[in-house]
């Protein structure tokens, strides 16, 4: 079983749960984080006086699945979440020991 | 009595208080998350501390009878003496025979609240920084030794019948000042500038000391401020009439035209226009307008409020040359505004639009009238700035007017009033997992199962 996640530009965030849910992926966690890599930050100007805001609104995606699947997930997240310009994001694949569905108890992959 | 005067003059009173809690919104939202209650607070508690000594002496020295050489008022209506059943105003003549006259208590009230947000002024220039009470004290002190003669010299007229002799920039140098150019907006900006060099820098200035954290408010608050200020400015007609409704008018075109030279000046130099470039334009063009409301032209109100806005947006970047640390640009937008305004009056004032006013120098008046404007904003200028910094510096050595560098760190609305001012998170059901360690009143666990019991 692999999580796999994926920080991207905030408003690509409805295409790449569009693309997972085609893909028959049931579920995911998003949360809003702050962050640059190569985009860098920007600058705010108020009465004259310059900010910069090294850290970018981004969001991060969450979602478990099983082997078989990571490369397809991967490869929708990452076709949804293209714009072609710097700042589009990152995924990243690690592995995961055991998952556990709380109301059942179920383990492993019975609990996808 | 004048129904129409007295109800006007009540309803300008309560539009002015409004403008303290707009200037606190102003000021509060330009300062970062962890210091805003104590924004708030700073310019709250000039309603509270003003609110009383205006009653107990504050409007006797600022409108009492002449004393102490002309520097203020006497003592004879401490305690509001005197006025309670008053009336002032011009008594009914057989050509005008409803009068215009008004209780005094409603031009007592209506003066209180300039001495009020004249004081919350001055605290912006020391956001983030000063410690409560030594701010409480520093109010009450100013208000005592600086507003309250200034605006008897201002805002004091002799009676007609020469029995109460007023201030002498009213009277004797007959300056223009329609609702506190000096009195209010030189007098604050002075103090905010002598205050900024007792008090020193924030821990970090200028790198570090954050953007604002609630454009909003400020944009919020200047629209309070906006609204308020028909009630300064119309209000200081003293009557519902002509003067009142060209007041109105200038106010609102000043402020329009102060809008948009703030935005193009931004525009120009920075490529975007911001909301708080609009707001702080807004402000300076009211604040250009308050000592001309009532003497000039719409047009003439339109030339003092794009001046005004592109030269206050071009001043607030001054105090990073200079090195002072006045947090909101009190210096830049109320000392240079309340300058542009005074001096620009004696330019554009003409006797067309009101005989009590006079010519300037675009209306046939020559030099005359500027040269009076100089002086008094001269004199304003000198006075709150000398005697703010001698107040200042007495409370520095005395019981300290600056928060420790830990507490201004920490943030001085935790560190100064123990309490933070949002909790948006949802954790703890937006109690952000605090709990309740000792209920009010509670001294005990023991007699907080007693009371369950």
């Amino acid at each position: 079983m692999k999580l796999v996640t994926a920080i991207i530009k905030p408003f690509t965030l409805d295409d790449v749960k569009a693309a997972l849910e085609q893909l028959g992926v049931l579920g995911m966690t998003v949360s809003e984080v702050r962050g640059y890599g190569r985009q860098k930050g920007h600058t705010e100007v108020y009465r004259g006086a310059e900010y910069a805001v090294d850290f970018v609104q981004k969001v991060r995606i969450e979602v478990l699945t099983d082997d078989a699947a990571v490369d397809k997930v991967v490869d929708a997240v990452v076709e949804a979440a293209r714009t072609g310009k710097i700042g589009d994001g990152k995924v990243w694949v690690t592995p995961v020991d055991t998952i556990v569905r709380v109301r059942t108890g179920e383990r492993g992959t019975d609990a996808l | 009595m004048n129904a129409g005067d007295t109800a006007w003059i009540l309803a300008s009173a309560a539009l002015v208080m409004l403008m303290t809690p707009g200037l606190a919104f102003f000021y509060g939202g330009m300062v970062r998350s962890k210091s805003v209650l104590n924004m708030l607070m700073m310019n709250f508690i000039a309603l509270g501390v003003v609110g009383v000594l205006w009653v107990l002496y504050g409007y006797s020295l600022a409108f009492g009878n002449d004393a102490f050489g002309g520097l203020v008022g006497n003592f004879d209506n401490v305690g509001l003496e005197g006025t309670v059943g008053a009336v002032s105003g011009t008594a009914p003549t057989p050509e005008d025979p409803a009068g215009h006259q008004y209780p005094v208590l409603a031009f007592v009230m209506f003066q209180l609240m300039f001495a009020i947000i004249t004081v919350a002024l001055i605290s912006g220039a020391i956001a983030d920084r000063a410690k409560f009470w030594a701010w409480t004290i520093f109010a009450a002190l100013w208000a005592t030794i600086v507003y309250f003669p200034v605006a008897h010299w201002v805002f004091a007229f002799s009676s007609a019948d020469g029995s109460v002799v007023g201030g002498w920039i009213a009277n004797q140098l007959k300056a223009l000042d329609f609702a506190g150019g000096t009195a209010v907006h030189i007098n604050a900006g002075a103090a905010a500038l002598a205050l900024v060099i007792v008090l020193g820098k924030r821990t970090g200035w200028p790198k570090d000391t954050g953007r604002p954290h609630n454009v909003p408010f400020v944009l919020l608050g200047a629209s309070l401020l906006w609204f308020g200020w028909y009630g300064f400015n119309a209000g200081s007609a003293l009557g519902a009439n002509q003067t009142a409704a060209v007041a109105f008018t200038t106010t609102t075109v000043a402020t329009a035209a102060a809008v948009i030279g703030w935005l193009l000046v931004e525009q120009i130099k920075y490529g975007k226009p911001t909301t708080l470039g609009a707001a702080s334009g807004a402000v300076a063009g009211l604040v250009a307008i308050t000592p001309a409301a009532g003497f000039v032209s719409p047009l003439g109100a339109l030339a003092i409020g794009v001046i005004a806005g592109v030269l206050c947006a071009l001043a607030v970047s001054l105090k990073f040359k200079f090195g002072f640390d006045d947090s909101l640009d009190v210096v830049g937008v109320h000392l240079v505004g309340g300058l542009v305004g005074t001096l620009l009056l004696g330019l554009f004032s003409t006797t067309s639009v009101n005989s009590a006013g006079a010519d300037g120098l675009f209306y046939g008046g020559g030099f005359a009238q500027l040269g009076k404007q100089a002086v008094a904003a001269g004199a304003v200028l000198a006075y709150s700035f000398v005697v703010t910094l001698v107040l200042g510096f007495l409370i520095k050595v005395t019981i300290g007017f600056r928060a420790s560098k830990e507490d201004e760190v920490t943030g001085v609305d935790e560190a100064l009033h123990a309490e933070s001012a949002y909790d948006f998170g949802g954790l703890g059901g937006g109690g952000g997992l605090s709990n309740s360690v000792k209920p009010s009143g509670a001294h005990s666990a023991a007699s907080l199962e007693e009371s369950k019991a």
